[in-house]
């Protein structure tokens, strides 16, 4: 069974929020990049454990975007994994990476797809749902637990208010999300033999792309925090009644 | 003109978060000159449709095929499609919950349309069609413009209020061929706290943190959470460490939610907890500490012991309950 997981990088969480160009562009000066904790965490990990478990064959990270993401993509390889591709193009619209990377995995022999829950930056949530629709394929959203055995995927996935378990006979997308894995830090031989695993680039597909980004906002600044005595708790109530007209 | 609008019913009902979904989508083609289509499926009866009249549905599509009660997103999202088609879309609005999240961006890659998820305002069409989301997670706002034919959106629930408007639906009974993959997906089992409002739903929170102690405490806050008819939240460490279920874990690597009032008890304020909240409408601080980050993102703070401060906002609820 061969495994391709999606990842991506982001700016760490830590990392100031700023744009420039009038507001239409994401200021990257000085920002640190890390590896998408939903795709390292849990669909890399997962994947990985599959593998030690014998029942995946192979582990192929798959990312879309240029040269630049190619420290990050080495830093997943020392978790794990046998090879990495990179997708030649700029990652903007989140329906072109999905065509990107459904035009690359459609003819991989890929038994299962995963991916993280949404991106930490851009949070769209959306390409695991874009790509099983390119590749005619199932697609179970936000799993929270995945088990592997005879062909059939067992996972079970966030609903409101709750869980479900569903089985689905591979081939599948899956996104993934908390509880499908623990986290792990890569060892010294893990970062060894990143360093001369495979990191294939792949020429970009033409495509259209279908949404820009016109401008960022930064969200109106808070008027500053009210403090209520602690000995005056109808005040406070009286406050979210008629003040903030919340109750 | 036409705009399609997605709707889910739980166990044969609809939920306020229906009803914006649909309002939203009766703006959009009021604005646009159009009119709106919403598309229902498997079990449910014809007077619950009719509800969706009253928020601005002119016209209902139910597919009744029984199977479509089994969630599987590739068969909803070829039942949107196929609405679409008929109804001549060019918008078409999903809820952004779980099941709008796993089915638009099929929808809109079968269409190879643009999609905005978890937009915030309407779109605007003085130049392009420009909607609103919240990017790196609530800490900036992005306008999108979506350039292609068919536009496909997601709305973050508790976006707007939700009003009866009036007007009454007609409903149409659809059915269409479906392959065996398509409901490949099988459910098995279903974990769910019933009767309770869902976070994700809920328009006042109550969450606590590793300030509460320990789970024995949590009594304090559900006490609350009763009184205001509030759910429950709480930070990542406390989900960790198994005080609470994770399904209440609020923050960046948990739930997202955007109550009216969340109420943070013994929460420091990390960044990656903000992100999960910072969009409620009223932050209220119970913390003892008053250098804890989490007043900077408050409306109101309270400094003081979590278990002295809590039972008295409870009481204090309880007081103006009764007097009004
Ligand atoms: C990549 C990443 C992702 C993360 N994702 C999330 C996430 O999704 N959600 C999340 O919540 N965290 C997340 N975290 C963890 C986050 O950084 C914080 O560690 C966490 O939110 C702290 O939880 P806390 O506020 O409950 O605990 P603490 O930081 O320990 O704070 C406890 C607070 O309680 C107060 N307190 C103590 N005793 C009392 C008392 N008796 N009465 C009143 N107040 C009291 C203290 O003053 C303090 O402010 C993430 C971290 C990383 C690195
Ligand atoms: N540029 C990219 N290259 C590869 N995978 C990506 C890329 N962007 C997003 N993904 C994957 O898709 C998931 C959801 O991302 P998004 O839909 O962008 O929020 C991420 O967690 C990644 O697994």
């Amino acid at each position: 069974m061969k495994i391709l997981v999606c990842i991506s990088q982001v700016p760490d969480t830590t990392s100031k929020i700023a744009f420039t160009d009038n507001n239409s562009k994401f200021n990257a000066q000085g920002v640190t990049w890390i590896l998408n904790p939903h795709d390292e965490w849990y669909a890399l990990v997962r994947a990985l454990e599959l593998k030690e478990a014998g029942i995946a064959t192979a582990v192929h990270l798959v990312t879309v975007g240029k040269a630049d993401v190619e420290p990050v993509i080495r830093k997943a390889l020392a978790l794990g994994g046998d090879e990495a591709i990179r997708i030649d193009a700029e990652s903007e619209d989140p329906f072109t990476t999905a065509i990107q990377i459904a035009k690359f995995a459609e003819n991989g022999g890929y038994d299962l797809v995963l991916c993280g829950k949404e991106s930490i930056d851009y949070n769209n949530g959306t390409l695991g749902g874009m790509l099983a629709e390119l590749l005619n394929l199932n697609y179970i959203a936000f799993a929270t637990k995945i088990d592997i055995a005879g062909g059939t995927a067992t996972v079970a996935r966030e609903i409101d208010g709750g869980e479900e378990t569903d089985t689905c006979p591979l081939p599948l997308v899956i996104s993934c999300q908390k509880g499908v894995a623990e986290p792990r830090i890569p060892n010294m031989r893990g970062i060894m033999a990143a360093r001369t695993k495979p990191l294939k680039v792949v020429p970009a597909a033409a495509v259209q792309s279908v949404t820009n980004i016109v401008s960022f906002e930064m969200p109106p600044a808070k008027s500053g925090v009210k403090m209520i005595d602690a000995e005056n708790m109808d005040e406070l109530v009286r406050l979210l009644h008629s003040e903030a007209k919340v109750i | 003109m036409s705009v399609l609008v997605f709707v889910e019913h739980s166990q044969g009902s609809f939920r306020k978060k229906s009803f914006e979904s649909v309002l939203y989508a009766a703006q959009i083609a009021q604005n646009m000159g159009g009119t709106v289509t919403a598309v229902v499926t498997g079990n449910l009866a014809d007077g619950e449709i009719a509800a969706l009249g009253e928020y601005g549905a002119q016209k209902v599509m139910h597919y009744t095929d029984a199977r479509l009660d089994n969630f599987s997103s590739r068969a909803l999202a070829k039942v949107v499609c196929n609405a679409a088609k008929k109804a001549g879309a060019k918008v078409i609005i999903a809820t952004h919950d779980t099941t709008g999240k796993a089915i638009a961006p099929r929808v809109a890659a079968h269409f190879m349309a643009g999609m905005v998820a978890g937009a915030i305002s309407y779109p605007d069409a003085s130049s392009g069609f420009v909607v609103k989301r919240n990017v790196f997670s609530g800490k900036a706002f992005a306008n999108v413009n979506i350039t292609s034919d068919i536009k496909v959106i997601t709305l973050m629930p508790n976006t707007f209020p939700v009003v009866k408007t009036g007007g009454s639906a007609s409903v149409e009974k659809m059915d269409m061929a479906f392959d065996d993959l398509d409901f490949a997906v099988k459910t098995q089992s279903v974990d769910k706290a019933s009767g309770d409002i869902p976070l994700s739903e809920a328009e006042l929170v109550v969450s606590g943190g590793r300030g509460m102690k320990g789970p024995e405490n949590w009594y304090v806050l559900e006490e609350l959470a009763k009184e205001l008819g509030a759910a429950t939240a709480c930070s990542r460490p406390v989900a960790d460490s198994h005080w609470r279920p994770h399904n209440e874990h609020v923050g960046q690597t948990g739930g997202t939610i955007r109550p009216n009032l969340y109420i943070a008890v013994g929460i420091s304020g990390a960044i990656q907890h903000l992100a999960g909240v910072n969009g409620s409408k009223t932050i209220v601080v119970v913390n003892k500490d008053p250098e804890a980050p989490f007043f900077k993102a408050a409306d109101y703070g309270v400094l003081g012991d979590a278990m002295e401060i809590v039972p008295r906002i409870t009481a204090a609820v309880k007081k103006f309950k009764q007097n009004s």
